[in-house]
């Protein structure tokens, strides 16, 4: 029975940081109707400016947010130089511009700082075992960070003008433009916002999987598997199916499949999600006219 | 729907049959000339170049499997490599574990191929876009820890692979096993492009055409979407496997490593840089994936990784028709009607 409740509680804080990435997957996705492929990417070229960061003798949590701001600044570029020019191209194009994306970024980040794996840092210290032993500081603090910044990214798109403008510039371009709303740059800020996201899971999860510039892509996976699950057009949905990927995920490694499989398991959701359910346990199923 | 999603506009349209006839003598001629710069290299390379090409024309009959299925029939596929390895693993596992010559082992790997292909369209098929994009993906991830499972270590020799032998040469052939190799490489390549070329110029392969430039129309038009799309991906799994078991072959050595995501990814880039739906540009595009990285490679490790990115990103921006569309246009400037 402990051991059950110890893997659920991993799973919860494992599922925490796959419900950011959805997250921020989710968020281009509304905006764009585009999967960011390079999402993981970007997450983890964040995770080793922050390791810069701290190497150079910053505090741990000035890093934290330098990195923030700097990646902050990496989305909205990439959504200038990149995602601008092929607004209007077809899937094709997106999806081939999102994979160049994610060649370029990660075999960059290897090439700057190397493909050796390095430990990454966490601010969540503990001397005594927290509620006898059945919860890391590190698994208890990561899940605090994720709910804070879930917490933030909805008190924003509810409750300032700003978040207000993002979410009628995803609803309906035209109809915002027409009221004055810059899409254009609504959507460079959408991007920002994403990879900040991006960034804040990525230190979050460095500290448990090691940092290497291909630390990201079985949680990339997770992600998706996460976003599908809750419905791709709904944040909330994502949020709590990015938590249920990380539950299943972990029991299903313990009990069902063993750890060698457990991108599988991603797998098997995320067709079985689009085959049995495709708009998602809460997304809105979308019909078009032809 | 917007009437031509996932293909660049630039894509050859469902196109009349030829305008100008050649002769019978000058397309005899003009096969003949192929063929013989097509077995030069036999006499005029070393080994190690010779095997490049080798990899180079097995990588450009996968590039072709992946482009029937995404150049002409639209679905966006991530995940060829999957197949690729399938191939692989059937030949590689028949060779080593049972004694079956090569020769047997091709019809084997080409069936199991289609078969899985055939299965994977079925869901593929409500699917489309993006999500296809992002299943094939997923499964491209997945592909390498499912060879090392333990439950297959048996078959696939886990970690540490298979090893097996180049098909020997007839005994009435002076040729070394590699150039041999090349010979087979070529004649089967040939075969899946003549393949490919009557399959595209026939009923079939129009009629994938108009499902994937307006699925609407075409259904409209009495066309059977579904099993179609079905086919076009059973067929392309076929030709990509084939491309896999001859890999197995060639390298003599099959691994859960050498079928990671990036396989999937390199022959996507392939079909971008030669040519989206083009066939021509299949071949290109194996050239490409093989000889590009080997010059990048001279200046750092992450170099090809990056090369490609950009490559892609540069070819989709400027070039969405890859080196087929650019040849297609110095051609049509040089000899096209005038005005």
């Amino acid at each position: 029975m402990e051991a059950l409740a110890h893997q659920i509680i991993a799973g919860i804080a494992t599922g925490g940081i796959y419900a950011s990435l959805a997250l921020a997957l989710v968020m281009i996705y509304q905006a764009t109707h585009h999967v960011n492929f390079a999402q993981g990417e970007m997450a983890t070229l964040s995770t080793f400016i922050a390791l810069s960061f701290i190497q150079a003798g910053m505090p741990y949590w000035v890093a934290f947010f330098a990195t923030i701001a700097v990646s902050f600044l990496i989305g909205v570029a990439v959504e200038r130089l990149l995602m601008r020019p092929v607004q209007n191209a077809p899937v094709l194009t997106h999806v081939g511009v999102f994979i160049g994306l994610l060649l370029i970024i990660g075999n960059l980040t290897g090439w700057v700082f190397g493909y050796t794996t390095k430990m990454f840092p966490t601010p969540f210290e503990s001397d005594q075992p927290l509620f006898g032993g059945l919860v890391s500081a590190h698994q208890l603090g990561s899940t605090a960070v994720t709910l804070a910044v879930l917490l933030l990214v909805y008190l924003f798109f509810r409750h300032t003008k700003l978040g207000l403008a993002m979410r009628a510039a995803a609803y309906n371009p035209r109809s915002a433009r027409l009221v004055g709303i810059r899409v254009g740059w609504m959507l460079a800020l959408g991007w920002g916002l994403a990879a900040a996201i991006g960034a804040v899971a990525g230190m979050m999860i460095a500290p448990v999987v090691f940092l290497d510039p291909t630390m990201m892509l079985g949680i990339l996976l997770y992600a998706f598997a996460g976003a599908l699950l809750g419905g791709i057009d709904n944040p909330m949905g994502a949020v709590l199916g990015g938590f249920a990927v990380g539950v299943l995920e972990n029991l299903a490694g313990a009990y069902v499949v063993g750890t060698e499989l457990k991108l599988t398991v991603a797998l098997i959701i995320i067709i079985g999600v689009l085959v049995i359910r495709p708009s998602g346990l809460f997304g809105r199923v979308v019909l078009s006219r032809v | 729907m917007s009437a031509s999603k996932g293909i660049p506009a630039s894509a050859p349209m469902v196109r009349a049959p030829a305008q100008r006839s050649i002769a019978g003598w000058q397309r005899a001629a003009i096969v003949l000339l192929g063929a013989a710069a097509a077995l030069a290299p036999i006499w005029v390379l070393d080994s190690f170049p010779l095997f490049q090409l080798t990899m180079a024309i097995i990588y450009a009959v996968a590039v072709l499997g992946l482009n029937i299925v995404t150049g002409y029939s639209g679905q966006i596929s991530l995940g060829h490599g999957a197949f690729f390895a399938v191939g692989a693993y059937a030949t590689a596992i028949l060779m080593a574990h049972f004694d079956w010559s090569f020769w047997a082992t091709l019809p084997v790997a080409a069936l199991v191929c289609a078969a899985i292909g055939f299965c994977i369209g079925f869901p593929a098929l409500r699917l489309h876009g993006l999500y296809l994009a992002l299943t094939t993906f997923a499964l491209a991830v997945a592909v390498p820890q499912l060879l090392k499972h333990r439950a297959l270590e048996g078959w696939t020799g886990g970690v540490q692979g298979l090893f097996l032998l180049k098909p020997d040469p007839p005994s009435w052939l002076p040729l070394s096993p590699d150039r041999w190799m090349y010979v087979v490489v070529l004649v089967i390549a040939a075969l899946m492009y003549l393949l490919a070329w009557n399959l595209i110029r026939s009923r079939i392969g129009r009629a994938l055409m108009a499902t994937r430039d307006h699925p609407t129309a075409a259904e409209a038009m009495g066309m059977d979407i579904a099993s179609l799309k079905t086919r076009a991906f059973a067929v392309s799994a076929t030709i990509t496997g084939v491309a896999g078991s001859l890999s197995a072959v060639a390298v003599e050595y099959v691994a859960p490593d050498s079928f990671t995501f990036f396989v999937s990814i390199t022959l996507f880039v392939g079909m971008v840089a030669g040519g989206i739906a083009s066939i021509l540009g299949s071949l290109f595009g194996g050239l490409f994936v093989v000889f590009v990285p080997n010059i990048a490679e001279a200046i750092s490790r992450s170099a090809p990784g990056v090369i490609y990115g950009v490559i892609l990103i540069l070819f989709l921006f400027v070039m969405p028709d890859g080196f087929a569309g650019l040849l297609r246009r110095l051609w049509a400037r040089a000899f096209g009607p005038r005005g």
